[in-house]
């Protein structure tokens, strides 16, 4: 697997684009055809076999180094990864272990991690030993996580599919195209990958999206300004879902995320509700998951978009329904260069049903799952500050406010399509406990627990990931070091001195938290390097948001 | 008994001597395990260091100080208390002070590594009752490879930059390291060129008669250096100013022990990172307490708590030094040359 190691630690090297995908064509154009494929396969996120548990890994590993498991803990609280972990701390390989050439990637799989399911414990044990005695320890990060199901590589689909397109010498979206459906299973499929182009015109391709900006100011007078007279805006709900195209194009239907992957196997509901659309079709849009009239918002969505197979009961927990709200092409025709507003009444006649999140319950629905983004009325600017200001009610993000003469353009063009968003709520809350962080921020505490105060005592409320400047948050992990009052594991509780402001986008009661409540998205906005723990706000006010929420 | 060392508001302190070792304020006497910035402190009175350290301890401290030295192996009574310096190969004239008194014996072994280092004297292990450590690197993760691979691993890169035309700047903490760096590399490769602050402390090893290859210094007001075949030896601190713009086109690379874990290197943002420290890996540790025989070990500077307890599992009677220098694992610390140059 020397291959697929070196390609790990290229792509690990870099932030260029451009380098990662000089690595995997240097990786698929040189490693044997099965183990492109296999290669491929763990790239595209496709769904790996856990072999082994992580606690199983750990418990052989403290026995092969004869550390104590507590300090295994404390070096992979220091590490960060338990992957470099384990392979930072067992003994260095055998000498006589590299005369052997090395296995593959494809026979590595097959021989350590798919062979080992299902077999005992000890069989277990000795064949990770052997690997162990084999493998140095840049080798071995890859393979443990492999073995545990948990590698992740920084590259998208579409990174993998230009790779194989220059190397295939084909158009990206071909080659996009050509990785949906099945897994490429083995080294004849990967070669067959790789054929030159068809004759076929690939018919799935979507549009490069249209990007919104969001406004740098959100008073309403500066709004105003900013955009004159709002007569010429289009106003709609900024829906906090999925943004998507779904494609119809002669038998064909597509979806595509923003990402210009295409997720037809994660939301096949919406795949069937785009069939009655005439050929010739491409429509824009949001995928929202609702269930009970009710929005579930992105966390419950993105549940859905990772998978490849989704599950009946997945299906029923998490309904989806598409909510156009823009026409890029009908009847084969290109219409991104009329204005908006004929764009719409066009999407209109198409796409009926207006969406009401109380109304629509996909899942005894029999009209389907496809709808109109409703306008939101107003023509005035207070009139619209109005309507905005029942945004967190609605679960919505704020409003979509898009020029009535504009064209679709491409990318994130300023000028036309602008996010007017809702303030976050906000709180100050003081430090409390801290911990290291993983991957960037490895042996950096950036993880804070905070609270407020209630009857004189501070309680938590969240916990958040810092959202902190980098030399802020290597100031402040000098202060959580200095500050110490104990210790639990990777946790440092300490001396409460570290006021921050936290912006979160809903409050409700919760039994998650000693405060009894609990905060939505909870992110740091600033160090509050002008405050003391006194200055920090309580539960009360928290609860005052709770009462004015409806 | 009262211990031979306490620490005192001022830093590690003999009563029976009445003198300080590597002491954090203005003291009367101070022995000086080595010159970095947070060992060696200006305004004492009387500074005690090893005979080899001399001119690196001038470069830090200047010309004006009282500075003592003893010779290895050399002693000095003080009041009574036998006073030795050992080396502890870290930098140049690095020691382990070894105190005794009435024959009880205490090592205090400052920064020090095992590793072999062309440009200074190896670590000796010195018998003793009571053994003071550091703890920088103190988690069994930390393992370091031979110096001759990680030298083969810089040489490939400085060759790959060069014929790229890409210069190589490599950033390393200005006294110790960077002149280690300066000695480990292959000077057939290309030139090699040091910012100010690393050739001050060139021209204080070369006084000692450390041989190093030839090394030009980066003119102070220069627009445009090398071109692209020349390693650049820098303090990290250079990583974010505009000095770097003078080489052009460039690799930026950093050699630290911290480089080991992938998280910080990532974090840190540098093209490379090299595994090359001046402390003693975990392995090391452990050698260095068992060679010394102490049953008493304290632990001080770095993974304290962890080494003392992992210690006490294994026999030993160890606690935690409590010193100001509290920090723990901690890879985005600025070290004493660094700051300093």
């Amino acid at each position: 697997m020397n291959d697929f190691t070196d390609l790990y630690w290229r792509l690990d090297a870099t932030t260029s684009t451009n380098e990662k995908i000089a690595a995997l064509r240097d990786f698929f154009a040189a490693a044997a055809p099965d183990d492109a494929a296999c290669g491929l396969a763990v790239l595209c996120g496709g769904r790996q076999l856990r072999a082994v548990s992580s606690t199983q890994l750990r418990e052989w590993a403290a026995a092969a180094t004869g550390l104590p498991p507590w300090l295994v803990e404390e070096c992979y609280a220091h590490v960060g990864d338990l992957a470099e972990t384990l392979a930072l701390l067992l003994p260095a390989p055998a000498a006589d272990a590299t005369s052997a050439p090395p296995p593959g990637l494809a026979e590595v799989m097959r021989t350590t991690i798919h062979d080992l399911r299902g077999v005992d414990d000890d069989r277990k044990r000795n064949v990770v030993a052997a690997v162990w005695r084999r493998l140095a320890p840049r080798e071995r990060i890859v393979w443990h996580k492999l073995l545990t199901g948990g590698l992740r590589v920084g590259v998208s689909r579409t990174l993998v599919a230009r790779a194989l397109a220059e190397l295939a010498a084909v158009d990206p979206a071909v080659m996009a195209h050509r990785l949906m459906g099945d897994q490429v299973a083995d080294g004849a499929a990967f070669t067959a990958l790789l054929a030159p182009e068809s004759t076929a015109a690939d018919t799935r391709r979507p549009y490069p999206f249209f990007l919104a900006s969001p406004l740098d100011r959100g008073e309403i007078d500066a709004v105003a300004t900013a955009l004159g007279p709002a007569a010429e805006w289009q106003a709609e709900w900024k829906w906090d879902g999925m943004r998507a195209q779904i494609v119809r194009r002669g038998d064909d239907i597509t979806v595509w995320s923003r990402g210009e992957e295409l997720i037809n196997e994660a939301f096949p509901e919406i795949v069937a509700a785009g069939q009655p659309l005439p050929a010739g079709t491409v429509l824009d849009g949001e995928l929202l998951a609702v269930r009970d009239g009710r929005l579930l918002g992105f966390t419950a969505l993105s549940k859905r978009a990772g998978r490849r197979r989704v599950t009946k009961k997945v299906l029923g927990d998490i309904p989806c329904v598409f909510v156009a709200y823009d026409l890029l092409e009908a009847d084969g025709v290109d219409l991104r260069d009329r204005p908006l507003a004929d764009r719409r009444r066009q999407l209109e006649t198409l796409v009926p049903h207006a969406f009401d999140a109380t109304l629509a319950d996909p899942a005894t629905a029999d009209d389907g799952r496809l709808f109109l983004s409703p306008l939101v009325p107003g023509d005035s600017w207070p009139d619209l500050a109005a309507r905005r200001s029942e945004s967190r009610a609605r679960g919505v993000e704020g409003l979509m406010l898009k020029r009535r003469s504009s064209p679709y353009a491409v990318g994130r063009t300023k000028g036309d399509w602008w996010k007017w968003k809702i303030e976050p709520l906000e709180i100050d809350a003081v430090m409390l406990y801290a911990q290291a962080g993983h991957g960037r921020r490895a042996g950096l505490h950036s993880d804070y627990t905070l609270g407020v105060w209630h009857d004189g005592k501070l309680v938590t409320i969240a916990k958040a990931y810092s959202g902190l400047a980098d030399a802020e948050i290597v100031e402040v992990d000098r202060i959580v070091r200095a500050t110490t009052i104990e210790k639990h594991g990777p946790v440092r509780i300490c001396t409460p001195t570290l006021v921050f402001q936290l912006a979160f986008e809903g409050v409700a009661y919760s039994t998650r938290h000693k405060s009894g409540v609990a905060v939505r998205f909870p992110r740091i906005v600033r160090w509050r390097r002008d405050k003391q723990p006194a200055d920090a706000g309580s539960l009360a006010d928290l609860e005052r948001m709770i009462a004015a929420a409806p | 008994m009262r211990d031979l060392l306490e620490v005192t508001e001022s830093g590690l302190y003999c009563p029976q001597g009445d003198f300080y070792v590597d002491p954090w304020r203005r003291v009367g006497r101070a022995i000086i395990t080595h010159a970095h910035g947070d060992h060696a402190r200006g305004g004492c009175e009387r500074y005690l260091c090893a005979a080899t350290g001399m001119h690196v301890m001038r470069a830090r401290l200047g010309n004006a100080v009282a500075i003592d030295t003893l010779r290895d192996g050399e002693s000095l009574s003080i009041n009574g208390v036998n006073v030795s310096l050992h080396p502890a190969g870290h930098v140049l004239g690095s020691a382990q002070v070894r105190v005794e008194y009435r024959g009880v014996t205490w090592v205090v072994t400052g920064d020090y590594k095992l590793q072999a280092d062309p440009t200074c004297a190896a670590f000796r292990p010195v018998e003793c009752d009571v053994f003071i450590t550091e703890s920088t690197f103190g988690l069994p993760v930390y393992r370091w490879q031979e110096p001759a691979a990680i030298a083969a691993e810089i040489n490939a890169w400085w060759r790959a930059n060069r014929d790229a035309g890409r210069t190589s700047v490599l950033l390393a903490y200005a006294l110790g390291k960077a002149q280690r760096l300066a000695a480990m590399v292959d000077p057939s490769i290309g030139p090699i060129v040091a910012h100010g602050a690393v050739m001050k402390l060139v021209e204080a090893y070369r006084a000692s008669g450390v041989r190093l290859p030839s090394i030009d210094r980066v003119p102070p007001r220069a627009r445009r250096v090398g071109d692209g075949r020349a390693l650049v030896i820098a303090p990290p601190s250079v990583q974010e100013s505009s000095w770097l713009r003078l080489f052009g086109e460039s690799s930026v690379a950093m050699a630290s022990g911290w480089m080991l874990l992938r998280g910080v290197r990532r974090r840190r943002g540098f093209d490379r990172g090299f595994v090359v420290s001046d402390h003693a890996d975990f392995p090391g540790l452990m050698a260095a307490i068992e060679a010394s025989r102490a049953r008493r070990v304290l632990v001080t500077h770095g993974f304290t708590d962890t080494l003392a307890r992992l210690l006490r599992e294994r026999g030993y009677d160890a606690s935690v030094l409590a010193t100001r220098f509290t920090g723990e694992g901690e890879p985005d610390k600025p070290e004493a040359g660094e700051v300093e140059a």
